[in-house]
């Protein structure tokens, strides 16, 4: 190797070494502060984490208390969400990918829902206050776990539609090379194929309904009473943490922590579970 | 290279006499467009009952795509439509009329790629035969069985049929798809370039089963391999540039062949 060679490749190994350590040091940045949330929250929901919190309702200012009546509250309306949301974004997804691959309508659908992805979730509260609360006169748990669907719709039509596109056509084609109606192609070769993806776009969508308090303000609202009725104001946990958290109430603060540790902590426990899943598909 | 001086059969089949040959599959007259594209030309063709055709040219010629016209797969797709008549026993096979799913169970095909259903051994194959036919649990087992047994592959995998198809190998995935194909009891095989992901041990093996197959089925076998096609077929269609070139016994197109193209292909001038 001549001189001006060495020396350009010492220069090349310095460039590498720079943009190396700016990378780790981006990296580093952005991580501490998840890091940070994550200590802060532990330190400050951990504390107050007992089984009172479980079993307990939320207490007034003062007493003691839980947050039995915003978790049921949270699950019973994620639930209803996910049944409401998850038929109807798989459907749609199905279209576009399997019937509708080619359609002028397929893209227009695929524009929309981007854009429906990426909604603020407050304008998807107002639009439910709007043709719910607003119509049957009072906040509820109905309206609440409409809107809660109005997000899962769109994260579920996503995934599915990218999973069932990921399954290559030679293998659609060798479903219909034994003569396999499309319907049946669909249900028993794409699905199979495309399952660990199309669970986690579901697990994903519910990673991001728990967490939503903007659609649920105007629409479920809260309830400090143990309530499953659907028909009234229900509570959730992202509400109470709101209320609890702006009060100047040291225990009500203490619980909008433990709360938002819960949330937390399930989000995470969601998300390996949707991870651990999609490594299962890449090494199937 | 040269492949002329390679390509003289080691297994020669003597196609009979013409009075032999009953016409299975007949096409005439046929155009593909892809979109405004027009990838066959005026195509005329016979595929011989019992016969092996092998379709022979360089990439782009259209072989696939005629191969793809015999099972309606391009359906499957926008934009791409076919002129011309192709008949199946006499039944036009290019009408609209025509029910998809019938013709691509009495024309079946296997592909480039091993495409296994995500799905166990059994399956894969219980799977085609279930669509048209209603078996007791015992019958069906046979039917894989013996399914299995023609795609040489039940000794391999008789002790693992539970197993998921795609833990197979793959020149094994290619003897299953194979094993599927011809569990639904077809009439013709189309075999889409069907070594061309495998060793050549397994090649070996599919060759052989494709030599065993044509006495119950019509074989068609598109391949880019002109050892392959001498060795396996009893007729050869050289295609080029979206035409057929010529057609005729497989022994006479590799020995002396009428066109100066198939001339230069066949011994190697391009391609």
């Amino acid at each position: 190797m001549d001189s001006s060679l060495s020396r350009l490749y010492a220069r090349r190994r310095r460039r590498n070494v720079m943009t190396m350590g700016l990378a780790y040091a981006a990296t580093g940045f952005g991580l501490s502060w998840l890091v940070l949330i994550l200590a802060v929250l532990l330190w400050e929901g951990f504390s107050g984490l007992s089984l009172a919190v479980f079993t307990e309702m939320t207490p007034p200012p003062g007493a003691a208390g839980g947050l039995l009546n915003p978790i049921m509250g949270s699950l019973v309306m994620t639930v209803i969400a996910v049944l409401i949301g998850t038929p109807l974004g798989i459907l749609a997804g199905t279209y576009m990918a399997e019937y509708g691959r080619y359609d002028k309508l397929t893209s227009v659908v695929r524009f929309i829902n981007d854009i429906l992805l990426s909604a603020p979730s407050i304008v998807i509260g107002l639009f439910v206050y709007e043709i719910m609360v607003a119509q049957m006169g009072h906040f509820s748990g109905w309206a609440g776990a409409v809107s809660l669907a109005v997000i899962v719709v769109p994260v579920v039509v996503r995934t599915t539609e990218d999973m069932l596109t990921l399954v290559p056509d030679t293998l659609r084609e060798a479903a219909a090379s034994i003569g396999l109606p499309r319907s049946l192609m669909i249900q028993k070769v794409a699905y199979r194929a495309a399952r660990a993806g199309m669970i986690t776009g579901v697990l994903l969508a519910v990673a991001r309904i728990s967490g939503e308090t903007a659609p649920l303000l105007f629409t479920a609202l809260n309830n400090q009473f143990w309530s499953l009725d659907l028909n009234a104001p229900v509570a959730s946990l992202p509400v109470v943490i709101f209320q609890f958290a702006l009060s100047p109430y040291k225990d009500w603060q203490s619980l909008a922590w433990t709360g938002a540790l819960i949330i937390t902590l399930a989000v995470l426990a969601l998300s390996i579970i949707a991870r651990l899943l999609a490594a299962q598909r890449r090494s199937s | 290279m040269s492949m002329a001086a390679i390509t003289v059969p080691t297994v020669t089949h003597a196609p009979g006499n013409a009075d032999d040959l009953t016409e299975k599959v007949s096409v005439r007259n046929l155009d593909f467009y892809y979109g405004d594209n027009r990838a066959l030309k005026n195509i005329n063709v016979s595929l011989y009952q019992g016969k092996v055709t092998a379709f022979i040219g360089p990439s782009g010629c259209g072989k696939s795509t005629l191969l793809r016209v015999l099972n309606r797969m391009y359906d499957l797709y926008p934009n791409q439509r076919a002129t011309g008549h192709v008949t199946l026993d006499n039944e036009d096979i290019l009408s609209p009329s025509q029910d998809l799913n019938l013709l691509r169970a009495k024309v079946g095909m296997v592909f480039q790629k091993p495409t296994p259903f995500p799905m166990t051994i059994f399956e894969n194959i219980a799977f085609g035969i279930r669509l048209y036919e209603r078996l007791s649990k015992s019958e069906l087992e046979d039917r894989v069985r013996h399914a299995l047994e023609r795609a040489a592959l039940w000794e391999e995998v008789k002790d693992k049929l539970g197993a998921n198809g795609l833990s197979l190998s793959g020149g094994q995935q290619q003897r299953l798809c194979i094993a599927r194909t011809v569990a639904v009891r077809p009439e013709v095989i189309l075999f889409d370039e069907p070594c061309s992901a495998l060793d050549p041990i397994s090649t070996a093996k599919i060759e052989e089963l494709i030599d065993e197959l044509k006495d119950d089925y019509t074989i068609v076998i598109v391949t880019h391999n002109m050892q392959q096609a001498a060795r396996v077929s009893d007729f050869t269609a050289f295609m080029y540039l979206g035409e057929l070139v010529e057609f005729g016994e497989t022994t006479r197109i590799f020995t002396n062949p009428n066109d100066r193209r198939t001339q230069d292909y066949i011994t190697g001038r391009f391609g």
